[in-house]
């Protein structure tokens, strides 16, 4: 069998290229989640094995409080985020393509073009004069914020879902005597349920994870899981920090796979 | 046949697509009448408008001007689904979330039809279309003949007053395409619903259907019998779409035609300059200097098993194609280069409009 066509894998130096890839990748993460469980204060110095830090964590208020907030923004954007990219992407692809086709894409994608820090900074100039102004300083505007930067997330997964869709099929529902609404719920819907799904969990994640955006925007009091796990690493580090990322990493992982098997082609 | 009532009617349809300048019309002042219990066919090349008509008739698309009448009510403006028509997708369009059973009964579902007459119409369909053991499969798993059964089963439940099929037949192989014009003839008589059939193949259209509306260029050209549009075509277009045609020019005195390499033939047309078309099979080849036959030379012999396509130049260099039937008593074994005598009859030559 010498089949001598062309592969990269088997190019020298590929092996030990790879290999150290997914060294950097993965020791940090391994090391994290190792140390989440040592008994002792340090984060670099391993003094047996106890669960004290899940516990501390578990107990800290300002860590239930954070978890609170960070769930609840990351449901309430990801929800908002979904409806809207549901409604942009059946905009997009339900029909014919159009003039300004890319322009409108761009245009729903921004987020992911404008840097993260420059949208940071808009948004807490933009809420700080609308604070000012009405005196409310609740979480609606970390929610408003996070809700932005998540619609491509949703998007792209439920425009992805769609694009795969034979345009033929409402017509079809049409043909069979189904009015409009009962098209879209009985035909469309359903179809692209698995898109809307992913996308929403997509969203999620992205909500969970945001640093840059909350650390401008959020009032005090305010923080949310990742400002919180900032703010402790300014002061003395602990494997608590280690426990809590550790738990999150366990989220994302979970809805990730989720999100994998949704968008997953078919056979 | 004639005294059957009108199913549908185009009036004057016409459909442009875009505007000002830069319009194009699909459909150029149409009118045709579709009878009732008819497989009617729309044949044509592509761009030639038949889909366009299909889809004014399913609702999906509305006439720029004329009208469309269904059971003689005019139903031009409605949606198409308060439209008691149903369609036969080219994609065959079945949903695939939903199984072969529910696919079947999602017209009569969206009717909100009894139950108890949903499944018992759903497993009538079943059983007309020979799926009844596929019934809770999801069509994804099924051939794409099956696929078709489902796609007719689906368009024939909630008993439309006319079934429109667009090209349904053309994703299929030679061998299952045959089988499906065979079952697709058997559900129209089991059903007795009107069949109005989208095709390109004239092969399909011939074989096929009750009468046969030949389309190009927007216009309808000719509407008649297989057998009308076969041996009478109107004009040039018909008779060069349908089967293979040889064409004559000469010019008439009004009792005969003088033909351009010489041949005279009698036949009563308009004085002037005509275009006459006769089939490959009706030309007759004799012995050279034959009493009315007019000389040619072999320039080639095509052998198709059961004939022998015979291409023959004229003497003013114009080119014409005789059949002959294999095996035929009489018949002459040409080889290239022969001289050979032919003699068109009178009764076989069409005097062409164009």
């Amino acid at each position: 069998m010498a089949d001598r066509s062309f592969e990269v894998a088997r190019l020298p130096g590929f092996r030990s290229i790879a290999l150290t890839a997914f060294v950097l990748l993965y020791l940090p993460i391994i090391t994290l989640v190792v140390y989440s469980f040592n008994a002792g204060q340090s984060v670099a110095v391993w003094e047996g094995f106890s669960l004290d830090w899940y516990t501390t964590a578990w107990e800290n208020e300002a860590v239930k409080g954070a978890t609170y907030r960070s769930l609840l923004i990351a449901a309430s954007a990801s929800a908002i985020a979904t409806t809207v990219a549901t409604m942009a992407a059946l905009g997009t692809t339900r029909r014919k393509a159009f003039k300004g086709q890319t322009f409108i894409y761009v245009m729903i994608n921004q987020p992911l073009m404008v840097p993260e820090i420059v949208t940071a900074v808009a948004l807490l100039i933009f809420f700080a004069s609308i604070k000012v102004a009405t005196g409310y300083n609740g979480l609606i505007y970390l929610i408003i914020a996070h809700a932005a930067f998540c619609i491509p997330f949703a998007y792209l997964p439920i425009r992805a879902r769609l694009e795969g869709m034979d345009l033929t099929l409402e017509t079809a529902a049409a043909d069979l005597y189904a009015s409009h609404w009962q098209a879209f719920r009985f035909v469309t819907l359903p179809l692209m349920l698995p898109g809307i799904i992913a996308g929403a969990m997509l969203a999620f994640v992205i909500s969970l994870d945001d640093v840059v955006i909350t650390e401008f925007v959020k009032s005090g009091g305010q923080d949310t899981l990742p400002t919180y796990m900032l703010g402790q690493m300014r002061r003395a580090i602990t494997p608590e920090v280690n426990a809590i990322s550790t738990v999150l990493l366990a989220l994302t992982v979970l809805l990730l796979t989720a999100f994998f098997l949704l968008t997953r082609k078919k056979d | 046949m004639t005294t059957m009532p009108i199913a549908v009617e185009a009036r004057n349809a016409v459909k442009a697509f875009g505007q000002g300048a830069v319009a194009v019309k699909a459909l150029d002042d149409v009118s045709v009448q579709i009878r009732q219990g008819e497989f009617f066919t729309l044949l044509g090349p592509s761009g030639c408008g038949k889909t366009t008509l299909l889809r004014l008739i399913a609702g999906f698309e509305t006439p720029t001007s004329g009208q469309i009448l269904l059971g003689g009510e005019d139903i031009t403006h409605l949606p198409p689904n308060k439209r008691p028509v149903n369609t036969v997708f080219q994609s065959y369009a079945l949903f695939p979330h939903l199984t072969v059973a529910q696919n079947i009964g999602f017209g009569l579902e969206m009717q909100n039809r009894p139950r108890a007459e949903i499944k018992e119409t759903v497993a009538r369909m079943l059983a007309l279309v020979q799926l009844e053991p596929m019934a809770s499969r999801k069509t994804s798993q099924l051939s794409g003949g099956q696929q078709q059964r489902v796609a007719l089963a689906r368009a024939l439940a909630p008993t439309p007053k006319v079934l429109l099929l667009d090209e349904p037949l053309s994703a299929l192989d030679l061998k299952l395409r045959k089988e499906m014009q065979i079952e697709l003839k058997r559900l129209q008589m089991e059903t007795g619903i009107t069949f109005v059939f989208v095709t390109h193949d004239q092969e399909e259209a011939l074989t096929m259907s009750d009468r046969i509306a030949v389309m190009s260029a927007g216009h309808i050209q000719q509407t008649g019998s297989p057998r009308d549009i076969y041996t009478r075509p109107a004009n040039r277009f018909v008779a060069s779409f349908i089967g293979e045609t040889n064409f004559l020019t000469g010019k008439s005195d009004g009792r005969q035609v003088v033909l351009h390499n010489g041949a005279a033939v009698d036949l009563v047309t308009k004085q002037g300059a005509v275009s006459l078309a006769i089939r490959p099979e009706q030309l007759r080849l004799v012995a050279t200097g034959s009493a009315g036959a007019m000389p040619a030379r072999v320039a080639s012999t095509v052998y198709f098993g059961t004939d022998t396509h015979v291409h023959l130049s004229l003497s003013d260099g114009s080119q014409i194609v005789a059949r002959q039937q294999i095996p035929a008593t009489g018949a002459m074994d040409l080889k290239t280069g022969d001289e050979v005598g032919v003699i068109l009859p009178a009764d076989a030559l069409q005097v062409l409009e164009d």
